[in-house]
């Protein structure tokens, strides 16, 4: 397919409203295109810039008071049972909004978090020099992250599984510095980013495979660490990295 | 009381102006509050309390103003222009250039202004935005896609005079 039928799907596919199997095509084009990686990257940034500039006006507190006390008031000045019954559910829809607007905001933080790693994976695997480590020996590529970050993790022996280490980075998240590194299997790149576990940058709990971004990822800590792995690999080759990693931490 | 924030924010892009955003704001509420009959449990309450306000701003004298200059949306718009890569820098506005951006906001015609806020900073899904704004998905999509050439022209031709 032509870049430009890629083109005409980008916004849709960062926009999340493509339907999986265009979404796994389309990843597959950016990895052997660098021209329409580069639009997809401006796009990105394109969104995030907008969204940070879209949320601008803010109500004065005297006319957020003001619309707090004519919702409460409503019951009071209408009181046919009609209207007590409507304004109970609506109260009740604006408790159970306040709570999903909770975990909304709790959610966009964490959108936030896999956002940033998102940039960072895509960055580094597009970059001609992913790695300052290159090495798939991980006895080489450990003691390479000494006095660089303020903590030491273990690595998984690979023999015998499909993956292969291909080095690492130091890099930064919510100013806080940790390992980024590259794995492969078969044609895809997986980040594993390690970062002490009260790094200040919400990324949610231990549970299971989650899609980021478009992106499958998994996450949760252990030993003082917060361990994420991010990739498009399968669901399956993800959960398969991490119980290497996991049993590497427990030897 | 949740939306409150987002209703307001979306209320003054639309009005450019606290005051008239304030009234839009207070009189969704009150429709809200009246026309509660209207709403189906079950769909969604955020494009439902959306398009009580845009309805609102739609029928307001400046929402009038406006909107008299909608085009029709075509759906055999041409194929969405790529993004200009020759400068990612220029895309890529950091916040010291948040007025620029603001600037170009303001500058797009209100039916580029409203979808780009629903998906953008609302981060509504397609189906939600089609619902508020009473179009089918397609044109929400192409209109997005207008929206965006449009936006980033703006934004390019700022960028180009700064």
């Amino acid at each position: 397919m032509a870049c430009e039928q890629w083109q005409s799907q980008l916004d849709a596919y960062l926009d999340g409203e493509l339907p999986a199997d265009a979404m796994r095509s389309l990843d597959a084009h950016y990895r052997t295109c660098p021209s329409c990686s580069a639009d997809a990257l401006a796009r990105l940034q394109f969104k995030r810039s907008l969204k940070f500039a879209g949320n601008r006006y803010t109500a004065t507190p005297d006319f957020r008071s003001k619309i707090r006390t004519k919702v409460a008031a409503r019951p009071r000045r209408t009181w046919g049972m009609g209207w007590t019954l409507a304004t109970a559910t609506l109260a009740l829809l604006f408790a159970a909004g306040a709570i999903t607007l909770y975990m909304g905001r709790q959610s966009l933080q964490r959108q936030h978090t896999y956002s940033e790693l998102a940039d960072l994976h895509v960055a580094t695997i597009g970059s001609a020099n992913p790695v300052d480590v290159v090495s798939s020996d991980r006895h080489t590529v450990k003691p390479w992250f000494q006095g660089k970050i303020p903590f030491t993790f273990n690595l998984p022996e690979l023999q015998n599984t499909d993956f292969t280490l291909l080095g690492g980075r130091v890099t930064y998240l919510g100013q806080t510095p940790g390992a980024h590194l590259i794995y492969q299997i078969r044609k895809h790149q997986i980040s594993v980013f390690i970062f002490p576990a009260d790094i200040p940058a919400p990324l949610g709990s231990d549970s299971g495979v989650r899609q980021q971004q478009t992106f499958n990822a998994k996450t949760w800590t252990g030993d003082g660490l917060r361990y994420v792995v991010f990739g498009d690999a399968s669901p399956a080759d993800i959960q398969n990295l991490t119980n290497l990693l996991k049993s590497a931490a427990h030897p | 009381m949740p939306l409150f924030d987002q209703l307001y924010n979306f209320a003054h892009w639309l009005a450019q102006n606290r005051e008239e955003a304030e009234d839009l704001v207070q009189e969704t509420y009150a429709k809200a509050l009246r026309g509660f009959s209207s709403y189906a449990p079950g769909t969604n309450f955020r494009a439902w309390m959306y398009r009580i306000l845009r309805n609102t701003f739609v029928t307001s004298r400046t929402g009038l103003k406006a909107t008299m200059t909608v085009p029709l949306d075509q759906d055999d718009d041409d194929p969405m222009a790529p993004a200009d890569t020759q400068t990612p820098e220029a895309i890529l506005i950091d916040r010291s250039n948040q007025q620029l951006l603001h600037s170009a906001l303001e500058e797009l015609p209100v039916h580029f202004r409203e979808i780009l806020l629903l998906c953008e900073v609302e981060e509504l899904s397609y189906q939600d935005i089609a619902e508020t704004l009473t179009v089918p998905i397609g044109t929400v999509m192409s209109r997005l896609s207008r929206a965006r050439a449009a936006l980033r022209a703006l934004v390019h031709q700022k960028l180009q005079k700064t």
